[in-house]
């Protein structure tokens, strides 16, 4: 089936029948094509809202400070709850089965300065776990350890923007050199890279905050409790919730239903909302996708069966001058399998080749980024498309085949 | 060569059964160059086809150098075409996209032949026919006379027993006629038998004997 000589004769054929070998290969490309620019498409949108998810663990949890929406035990509405360490300890004694966890402390912008260089940064004083919690890509240096907290050390891991605002020139060494964070020193132990595309990400500065509490505010208060909640299923976290917002209801008195006296972020939650979307866009794009192929299937098969139709009386010829029917049939099908895999072929690198130019040089926006077609995909379509062209093919030869030379031979 | 005996063979139009062949005897011996008569509908191209292994019958025991012909498989009777006989057809049947050469080698594909050896053979074939110089040109590109020549050269080249001409000069002018059968009377000089379907009497005076076939019978046997 696979001599020489055989390709050599389907190649013959194609060479000479370009028109409709055109026609035949066209419908194929498009279908491929389509398929790919849609996947393509489809996965340039996912992974730019992954991108929004970027920066933060997926399965962190925030809780901070608010008002009180609710009269409750007498007390009135808007009161203003304050956390402070007390907070921080009781839920990481009592709630079980979070992962890391750490307090924050909101002091706003700061005037930092190196030497005369100075600039107003977002200054975030944490436990050294916000760093996991936060997915901070320590590119020099470390992030803020347990002794940092411990000795109230004056140190600073600060943001790539932060560094190169501040450390200019000759002295862009910024590493174990002292800035001024509102004019108390304070020693530089790492560099960080924020993996969220947002500017501001960029331009923070980490600080213990232990020293925080006793350099810039001589109490105990915090601001913001995150943790992360581990392998634990959606139940699961739902529950260290509840059982966080308990703690801090007793502690601060205020009603469990009232929505407004602590803010929860579970970006957990957030994000599985957005994979139940995705999976429905996947669902949407494959459903167009198999239509999109379907009708290359029935393009191949409508323009097989004109092929057949056309060449019976040559299939008759052949058969005169000795053609074996399976020699019919494999003659038609290796036809419809060498052009629907060429045709295939070119469609599947146009449009990856067009997803390619997309990708460099369309900017990511906000919701798209790298376009890309999932390849095994592509290859499982073009399979299927050789297939349906051989199925196609298949059962028109077959009747070509039965046909007796002496009726395709006979005179119209 | 050819030893029919008793052939009946029907045609199953609709409802109705078309009795074409009833009881058809014939001896055909090799070297032999002999044409079939008579009136259109008589049974002549049937019993053409039936020689040829194009069409089976229904009744009856065919021969064909000794090895009886029925219900041979597909297969079996494309090998018996490919060895034993040669066909040339009113219309020519040349595939029309394929060039004079290629049409001539393409038995030799279905031998296995490999394509520089039959294409060389194909071209030896065609400057017999004296086409050399046309052997690249498509079967539209040639005239009524040079487009049998590539059939019968197509006929030819797989060294065949029997050469099948179905009104070979139907659709020639008188000139190319004679032309062919020239070619015809010359293939049978050396020794291939030729069967001839014509309706023309000039054709069929050519031939050794002239066997005419009325209403599905043989009704005359000419010895020209």
């Amino acid at each position: 089936m696979f001599e020489l000589d055989k390709w050599q004769e389907i190649y013959s054929t194609i060479r000479k029948n370009k028109l409709r070998t055109f026609l035949t290969g066209f419908s194929v490309a498009w279908g491929i094509f389509m398929l790919i620019i849609l996947l393509g498409s489809g996965a340039g949108l996912e992974n730019g809202v992954k991108e929004q998810f970027k920066g933060g663990a997926t399965n962190g949890v925030w809780i901070s400070s608010g008002q009180t929406s609710l009269k409750y035990k007498g007390l009135k509405t808007g009161r203003q709850i304050k956390f402070t360490n007390e907070d921080y300890k009781s839920i990481k004694t009592t709630v079980e089965g979070y992962d890391r966890i750490s307090a924050r402390l909101f002091l706003g912008n700061k005037l930092i300065s190196y030497k005369n260089e100075y600039g107003s940064f977002f200054l975030s004083p944490c436990h050294p776990d916000y760093g996991y919690i936060k997915e901070v890509d320590i590119i020099q240096g470390r992030f803020l350890n347990t002794i940092d907290i411990k000795e109230f050390r004056k140190v600073a891991v600060i943001g790539e923007k932060v560094k190169s605002s501040l450390f200019k020139g000759a002295d862009s060494i910024a590493m174990g050199k002292y800035i001024k964070i509102n004019g108390v020193l304070f020693q530089v132990v790492g560099v960080f890279r924020d993996y969220s595309r947002n500017d501001d990400e960029q331009k923070r500065v980490y600080i213990p905050i232990s020293t925080a509490q006793r350099v810039f505010q001589g109490e105990n208060v915090i601001n913001q409790i995150s943790f992360t909640t581990g392998d634990a299923s959606a139940e699961e976290a739902d529950l260290m919730i509840k059982k966080s917002k308990a703690v801090l209801a007793k502690m601060h008195t205020f009603d469990m239903e009232d929505n407004r006296a602590i803010n929860v972020w579970n970006k957990n939650e957030e994000v599985r909302k957005f994979k139940a979307l995705f999976a429905g866009i996947r669902l949407f794009i494959w459903i167009i996708g198999i239509g999109t192929i379907i009708a290359g299937i029935v393009g191949v098969s409508n323009i097989m069966m004109i092929v057949v139709k056309e060449r019976t009386k040559e299939i008759g010829i052949r058969k005169s001058l000795g053609a074996t029917p399976w020699s019919i049939v494999a003659l038609i099908m290796q036809e419809a399998i060498v052009i629907t895999s060429f045709a295939g072929y070119i469609g599947l690198v146009l449009g990856v080749g067009l997803l390619e130019l997309i990708s460099k040089k369309m900017p990511p926006s906000e919701f798209f980024r790298n376009p890309e077609a999932n390849f095994s995909v592509a290859l499982m379509a073009t399979m299927l498309l050789i297939v349906s062209g051989a199925i196609a093919g298949f059962f028109p030869a077959m009747n070509a085949a039965k046909v007796k030379p002496v009726e395709a031979l006979r005179d119209e | 060569m050819i030893k029919i005996n008793q052939i009946h063979k029907s045609y199953l139009t609709g409802q109705n059964s078309l009795h074409v062949l009833k009881g058809i005897d014939l001896n055909i011996e090799a070297g032999e160059m002999i044409s079939i008569m008579g009136a259109s509908g008589s049974g002549k191209s049937t019993l053409l086809n039936i020689l040829g292994i194009l069409d089976n019958y229904d009744s009856g025991a065919y021969f064909l150098d000794g090895i009886k012909i029925e219900k041979l498989t597909e297969r079996k009777a494309a090998q018996l075409r490919n060895k034993m006989l040669g066909f040339v057809f009113q219309s020519f049947n040349l595939v029309s996209f394929k060039n004079a050469m290629e049409n001539v080698a393409l038995p030799l594909y279905y031998q296995n032949v490999p394509r520089k050896k039959r294409n060389l053979i194909a071209m030896e074939y065609l400057d017999r026919m004296g086409l050399k110089d046309w052997a690249h040109h498509l079967p539209n590109e040639l005239s009524g006379g040079q487009k049998q020549r590539v059939a019968i050269a197509r006929a030819l080249i797989g060294k065949p027993k029997v050469i099948l001409a179905d009104e070979p000069t139907g659709a020639l002018d008188s000139t190319t006629s004679l032309e062919v059968m020239d070619l015809l009377q010359e293939i049978n000089a050396n020794g291939i038998t030729v069967i001839i379907v014509t309706h023309e009497h000039d054709i069929a005076k050519r031939t050794g004997k002239t066997i005419r076939i009325t209403d599905g019978n043989i009704t005359e046997i000419i010895v020209n």
